[in-house]
C-alpha cells in the first residue's frame, strides 16, 4: 500500500484523471501481456509531459516509493508487473512524433508512440523504423527501448539498440540524461547502448530519437518443405553460409505448421516436419538474384519444395500464418505459454529433440516456432490453468527448456526480458560475480533500488535458495550424462 | 591468462596503476593512461568460428589483420570495417576504442556488432557478460558498454562479434562537387532503397560506394551515373587508415561526430567528411575550446584524434549529471581507479 499523503501529493501534481487508485481503475494495470501474474498497483499515474514524470520521480524518491515504467502493457515477461506498494507510470499519454527529419532519417519520438505509427508517419517519404516485435502494432518505442526488442526481420536489420540514435530520460532523482542524440555516436562510456534492454530500472525514458530506414522497393518470399527438423536447420545454415543475408529466416515444426493451417489456411504443407520462411528484400534485380541462389540453396539441401509466392496476396499469407502462430496454438488448448530462449543455430535439432523429451516428461504439448536467422526460439506450451497445477507444472517445463538453451550455449531470453518471469533462471545463466556487476549498475544509476525493484536482476540470495546450477555456455560438469 | 589475471588481483592490492596495452597501434588515441604496462598482446588466437552462425569469438590480442584474413576465406567479413592504424592492431584495442570505418552508417559500429565479451575487472575478476547468439537480452548490456570505454571499466579479454557475408560486387562511384553539395547528395541517397556502404567527401571529390549481389550493383551504378574509379580498394584504405594526403602534416586533426546533414563546420582549417556525412575530420591549429564550442553548437562533439594533448584532455567534456553516472560505474567496475586511470577522462 501507499501512504495516503503520497497520494495527496500525487494530486496535487497532476491533474484528477490522471492519478488512479480505486480498484476498478487500477485493475486494468495489474498485469501485462504476460497476465498469469497479476498485482495492483498502490496507485497508478499517467503524466502527459516530462515535466510531469519528474516531478512523479522526485516525490517518489524522496518518499521512498517503487516506480514502475509501463508503455503498451505488451511485455510477456511481466516487466512492467506491478507491486502493492508501487505507482505504476503509465507512459502511453506521451504518445506524440515530436519532429522528422527525412533527410537525416530520423525521427524524435515520446516513448508512449506505438512501434508501427513511426513507420506510418515515415512511409510519406519512403521510410520507416526497421525492428518489428509481433506486437507492434500496440507496443511503445519507450517498452521497446527498455526490452531491446526484436522482430523478425534482426538478422539483417538489427535489434532496438540497433536502430535507436539517442535518448532522454530521467532517473529516479529527476535528473535528465541526454545519452546521444542526431549523431551515430557520443563522448564517453556508451549509457545509450545499457539503456537498452535495461526494463526501466536505470531511468525513465521521456524521449527517443529512432534511426529511419528507406523501405525496400520489393520483398518476396520462399516457402520451403523438409522431411526433418535436421534438414531445415541444415538449410538454414546452408543460406547464410553461401552468402544472403536474408531479411526474415522462419521456421516453424509440425506442431506449428499444423496449428497456424488450421487457422489461417496459408497453404502450408501439412506432410512436412518443418517449414522455412525464407524473406529477401531490395531493388528488383538485387531481389531476383537473391531468390534464384536461395532456390538453388534450398534444392541442394534437402527441401522436398520451394515455392516462392506467386504474388503479393499470397506473401502475405504466408507470412499471416508465421505472424498468427501464437493464437493458432491458442485455438489448439485453453491456455498457451509463450518460451523466449536463443540458442547457437547448429544446436537447434539437439535442443527440438530436447524439447520432445521434456514434453513427453510433463505431459504438456510443444509447438515451435523459430527466428531461425538469429537463433531465436519460441516454444509455445500448452496447458488448461483451470486444471490445478498445470500452470506450475508448465513454468516448470518453460524454465527446463531455457536451461536447455543455456546448455547449448544460449541464452534464457531473446527479446522478451527476464522480468520476473525468468529472474530464477538468471542464477542458470551468470554466475555471482557477474549478478553483482549487474547490481553494481543498478547502484550506479538508482542506488535506492527504487526503479521497478525485483525484476531482471536476481538477488543472490534467492540463487542461493534456489540451488539453481549455474551452467557456463557448452561447458557442462558431466558432459558424459545425457540431458535434455 | 592467468598470470593476466595475477597481475591485475597483485595491482588491486597494491592500490597500483595499471595501463592495458595490446599491439600498441593506439597509443597515440585518447588521453595518456598512468601506471605500468599490462601487456595483452600475448592473450591471442581464435576461439571460435563457425560461419553458419555468423559469429567470431578471439582472444583480445588477436590481430585484427589475422580475423580479416581468416573471415576473408569464408567470404565474409567485420560489418563495421574497423580501421588498423597498424599492423599490430588487435580485436581488443580496436573494440576498446570503439573505432568503425566506411560501412558504420549502413551496417552498424564496432559496439553494434560485440555479442559477448569476457572482461577483467579492476579488482581482477574474470567476468563473462552477453554470449554468442544475435538475440540476448539477459542482464544489462555490459558487452556494449566496454566498447569504446577504453579499458577504464576493465580489461578486454575476449569477445564474440558478428560478422556477415562478404558482399559479391563493389563499385566507387567518384564526382566532383563542392562540400555542402556533397553532404545534401550523401543524405539523400541514404533515403533511397541503394546498395550504399560508404560515402565520403574528401579533396574536392565527392566517393560512393556501392555493393551487393552484380545485379543490383550494376543496376544502381547505371542509376547514379558518375566516375568509375579503379583501385578503390586502395582509395577507401588510405581514408579508413589516414594515409590519405588529406590527414598528412603535423596541423592537430580533429574528430567531430556530428547530425548528418549539418553543413560545412565554420571552422578554420581544411575538413574532409565520411560516415555519409555523420563524421567529419578537420585539420586545423585553431584552440581547442572553440572546436568544442563550435561542435556542441550544432548538436555534435568533437575529440582531438592526433596531435600535442591539451591539459583539459582531448574528448569532449561531458555534463555534469552524466559525468557523475561515469563515476559511479568506474568505481563499480575498478574500485581502486587502477585501470587506464586518465585515459578517457583526467579524473578517472
Amino acid at each position: 500500500m501507499i501512504a495516503d499523503s503520497v497520494i495527496r501529493d500525487l494530486r496535487a501534481l497532476l491533474p484528477s484523471a490522471a492519478v488512479l487508485t480505486a480498484d476498478e481503475d487500477t485493475a486494468v494495470y495489474e498485469s501485462d501481456g504476460l497476465s498469469a501474474y497479476r498485482c495492483r498497483p498502490g496507485a497508478v499515474v499517467l503524466p502527459e509531459t516530462e515535466t510531469q514524470v519528474i516531478a512523479i520521480l522526485r516525490l517518489c524518491h524522496a518518499a521512498g516509493v517503487p516506480v514502475i515504467a509501463r508503455g503498451s502493457g505488451t511485455g510477456l515477461s511481466g516487466g512492467a508487473l506491478p507491486r502493492e506498494d508501487s505507482v505504476l507510470l503509465g507512459l502511453a499519454k506521451l504518445n506524440k512524433i515530436l519532429h522528422l527529419d527525412p533527410l537525416a532519417r530520423s525521427a524524435r519520438v515520446q516513448p508512449g508512440v506505438r512501434n508501427l505509427a513511426i513507420s506510418g508517419e515515415a512511409a510519406a517519404y519512403g521510410l520507416y523504423y526497421a525492428p518489428d516485435p509481433s506486437s507492434q502494432i500496440a507496443c511503445s518505442i519507450g517498452g521497446n527501448v527498455a526490452e531491446n526488442s526484436g522482430g523478425v526481420h534482426c538478422l539483417k536489420y538489427g535489434l532496438t539498440v540497433h536502430n535507436v540514435l539517442g535518448v532522454r530520460a530521467v532517473t529516479i532523482d529527476g535528473e535528465i540524461l541526454q545519452l546521444g542524440g542526431d549523431c551515430l555516436d557520443s563522448p564517453g562510456y556508451d549509457l545509450l547502448a545499457l539503456l537498452h534492454g535495461s526494463e526501466g530500472m536505470l531511468a525513465v525514458i521521456t524521449e527517443i530519437t529512432v534511426k529511419l530506414l528507406p523501405k525496400p522497393e520489393h520483398a518476396q518470399v520462399i516457402l520451403a518443405a523438409f522431411d526433418s527438423v535436421e534438414t531445415a536447420g541444415a538449410a538454414v545454415g546452408a543460406i547464410i553460409a553461401g552468402g544472403i543475408l536474408p531479411a526474415g529466416l522462419e521456421m516453424m515444426d509440425r506442431p506449428a505448421i499444423h496449428a497456424a493451417e488450421a487457422f489461417i489456411h496459408a497453404n502450408y504443407p501439412l506432410d512436412a516436419a518443418a517449414i522455412l520462411l525464407v524473406e529477401v528484400d531490395g531493388t528488383t534485380e538485387e531481389m531476383a538474384e537473391d531468390l534464384r541462389c536461395v532456390h538453388d540453396i534450398l534444392a541442394a539441401n534437402g527441401a522436398t519444395s520451394a515455392r516462392t509466392a506467386v504474388d503479393d496476396t499470397e506473401r502475405l499469407r504466408f507470412w499471416a500464418g508465421r505472424k498468427n502462430a501464437f493464437p493458432a496454438v491458442g485455438r489448439l488448448s485453453p491456455d498457451y505459454y509463450c518460451m523466449d530462449g536463443t540458442i547457437p543455430r547448429r544446436a537447434l535439432p539437439a535442443v527440438l529433440y530436447g524439447i520432445e523429451v521434456l514434453s513427453e516428461e510433463y505431459g504438456l504439448r510443444v509447438a515451435n516456432v523459430f527466428h531461425a536467422g538469429d537463433g531465436n526460439l519460441h516454444p509455445l506450451i500448452l496447458y488448461d490453468a483451470n486444471i490445478p497445477g498445470e500452470l506450475h507444472k508448465t513454468e516448470q517445463l518453460g524454465a527446463r527448456i531455457l536451461e536447455l538453451c543455456v546448455q547449448y550455449g544460449g541464452t534464457i531470453t531473446g527479446e522478451h526480458g527476464v522480468g520476473m518471469e525468468k529472474i530464477d533462471q538468471m542464477c542458470v545463466q551468470f554466475r555471482a560475480l557477474e549478478l553483482a556487476a549487474f547490481h553494481g549498475i543498478k547502484a550506479a544509476f538508482d542506488p535506492a533500488g527504487l526503479l521497478n525493484p525485483g525484476k531482471a536482476v536476481p538477488t543472490l540470495q534467492r540463487c542461493a535458495e534456489l540451488g539453481a546450477m549455474h551452467v557456463h555456455a557448452g561447458q557442462l560438469s558431466h558432459p558424459h550424462l545425457p540431458r535434455f | 591468462m592467468q598470470t593476466l589475471v595475477d597481475q591485475v588481483k597483485d595491482a588491486y592490492l597494491a592500490r597500483r596503476m595499471l595501463q592495458i596495452r595490446g599491439g600498441g597501434s593506439k597509443d597515440w588515441y585518447g588521453n595518456a593512461a598512468q601506471g605500468s604496462v599490462i601487456d595483452v598482446s600475448g592473450h591471442s588466437g581464435i576461439v571460435e568460428y563457425a560461419p553458419a552462425e555468423l559469429v567470431l569469438t578471439a582472444k583480445a590480442g588477436t590481430r585484427l589483420a589475422e580475423i580479416e584474413t581468416v573471415l576473408a576465406a569464408n567470404n565474409q567479413m567485420l560489418s563495421f570495417e574497423p580501421p588498423h592504424y597498424g599492423d599490430s592492431a588487435t580485436l581488443g584495442g580496436t573494440l576498446a576504442c570503439g573505432f568503425s570505418g566506411a560501412r558504420r552508417p549502413y551496417s552498424g559500429s564496432a559496439r553494434d556488432a560485440v555479442l559477448g565479451v569476457q572482461i577483467l575487472d579492476g579488482r581482477g575478476d574474470l567476468l563473462n557478460f552477453g554470449g554468442k547468439v544475435i538475440k540476448n537480452v539477459a542482464g544489462y548490456d555490459i558487452s556494449r558498454l566496454t566498447v569504446g570505454a577504453l579499458g577504464t571499466l576493465g580489461i578486454i579479454l575476449q569477445a564474440s562479434v558478428k560478422v556477415v557475408p562478404r558482399p559479391a560486387a563493389t563499385v566507387t562511384l567518384q564526382y566532383e562537387l563542392d562540400q555542402a553539395a556533397s553532404i545534401v547528395r550523401m543524405n539523400e541517397l541514404a533515403g533511397q532503397p541503394l546498395p550504399l556502404t560508404a560515402a565520403a567527401w574528401i579533396n574536392g571529390v565527392l566517393s560512393l560506394r556501392l555493393e551487393g549481389n552484380a545485379a543490383a550493383v550494376l543496376a544502381a551504378q547505371a542509376k547514379l551515373g558518375g566516375d568509375i574509379l579503379d583501385h578503390a580498394a586502395d582509395f577507401w584504405l588510405a581514408a579508413r587508415e589516414h594515409t590519405a594526403p588529406f590527414f598528412a602534416g603535423e596541423t592537430p586533426l580533429w574528430r567531430l561526430s556530428v547530425p548528418p546533414t549539418v553543413p560545412p563546420l565554420d571552422l578554420p582549417g581544411k575538413q574532409a567528411v565520411t560516415w555519409g556525412g555523420a563524421q567529419r575530420w578537420l585539420k586545423s591549429a585553431t584552440p581547442a575550446a572553440s572546436i568544442y564550442a563550435a561542435a556542441a553548437r550544432i548538436g555534435g562533439h568533437a575529440a582531438l584524434y592526433r596531435g600535442a594533448r591539451p591539459q583539459t584532455g582531448v574528448f569532449h567534456a561531458l555534463p555534469a549529471a552524466v559525468m557523475a553516472l561515469h563515476r559511479r560505474l568506474k568505481t563499480q567496475f575498478d574500485p581502486h581507479g587502477i585501470l587506464n586511470r586518465g585515459r578517457l577522462y583526467s579524473d578517472f
